[in-house]
């Protein structure tokens, strides 16, 4: 499977690697739902991790959509509650 | 999946169908993207323009804020050689605080540099990826059918699409942190402009009132150390020139002891 964290690129994962990324996720999502910053920081950081650290980066001169996409690395607490809305994703 | 990453993979789909969806027919889709590719290399080019030149600004802010600080100083032996140790503690109150927002510069300065280096690497790659986006489109143009050119072309847009979509995100970032700095550089401008340069500590970011106080009480002990070291060089330069005032028929008689 193909993971993009924003901002910095895409890696391939195995498709097994879903479960692992999921738990993480979950845990990165209960920090925010909590309004603990460091629960949330300290989770998104090794969800973040596992991708470096477990998938391939993907060439530059691949075209192709991720299944999954992961917030930029610098996301605040703040951001992750509004959960990315509002525009700025695509100018214009 | 409903997390962060699931939450974040729906918006940038759907940001992407929009802007796919504004080429009605799937042949135009090609060209559209390509175009919408082109332009937004534009625009990184110019978000990499707009933080140089914010660069630049707070680099130039810097060398003032330099002068201020070695001002300041001068100010102060000055005033305590005039033997006025209030207005020499003002300069120097003033002086730490100028000092501090030099750090913070400092931080600032190199935090767009990285900036800079972010949104250069992105121009790159979105030119890679655009490069390789054209070729496929002339292959796809040439070599299949209808049906088949409509799979591949709508593969290739969501493809690209995506890394338009993060380009862009990178961009909007990079720039917003820049309008932060830029918006901080121009209301430290005015405090300096308003001779109310003292009240810069208030501008730190989120800070709270037991935070203030400790930065006050280590200001004012950096202060009082300072202007003790200031007492004792002219201190000890103090009792030379006296001497030297005071012997001065002595001086003047050694050219006599000499000869």
């Amino acid at each position: 499977m193909i993971v993009r964290i924003a901002t910095e690129g895409q890696y391939e994962l195995l498709e097994s690697d879903e479960d692992v990324l999921g738990e993480l996720d979950n845990q990165a999502v209960a920090g925010c739902d909590a309004g603990d910053e460091e629960m949330f920081h300290a989770a998104f950081a090794r969800l973040l991790d596992y991708v470096r650290t477990n998938g391939r980066p993907m060439p530059e001169d691949q075209l192709e959509a991720s299944d999954l996409i992961l917030p930029p690395p610098d996301t605040s607490l703040e951001e992750a509650k509004a959960e990315f809305t509002g525009e700025g994703l695509i100018p214009g | 999946m409903p997390g962060l990453s699931g939450r974040m993979s729906t918006i940038v789909k759907a940001k992407i169908s929009k802007l796919l969806d504004r080429a009605e027919d799937p042949s135009e889709t090609l060209e559209y993207s390509y175009q919408k590719q082109i332009e937004l290399l534009q625009n990184v080019k110019k978000g990499i323009a707009d933080v140089v030149t914010s660069k630049k600004r707070l680099q130039l802010q810097e060398e003032q804020l330099k002068g201020q600080v070695v001002k300041l100083d001068t100010q102060a032996r000055q005033a305590l050689a005039a033997g006025q140790e209030d207005l020499a503690r003002t300069a120097l109150e003033r002086k730490n605080v100028a000092q501090t927002e030099l750090q913070s510069l400092d931080s600032q300065i190199a935090e767009l540099e990285q900036q800079q280096e972010q949104m250069t690497a992105s121009e790159q790659k979105l030119r890679t990826k655009i490069e390789q986006f054209r070729s496929k489109k002339e292959v796809i143009k040439a070599q299949y059918s209808a049906a088949e050119a409509q799979v591949r072309i709508s593969e290739a847009a969501t493809g690209v699409g995506e890394e338009m979509a993060d380009v862009g995100l990178a961009m909007q970032r990079a720039l917003d942190k820049t309008e932060n700095m830029r918006a901080r550089a121009d209301a430290v401008q005015e405090l300096e402009a308003a001779g109310t340069f003292t009240d810069l500590t208030a501008l730190g970011p989120g800070e709270d009132d037991i935070d203030r106080q400790l930065k006050q009480l280590s200001s004012s002990t950096e202060v009082d150390a300072e202007l003790e070291k200031m007492k004792a060089e002219l201190g000890s330069g103090a009792p030379a020139s006296a001497g030297e005032l005071g012997s001065g028929s002595a001086q003047a008689s050694r050219p006599e002891a000499d000869a």
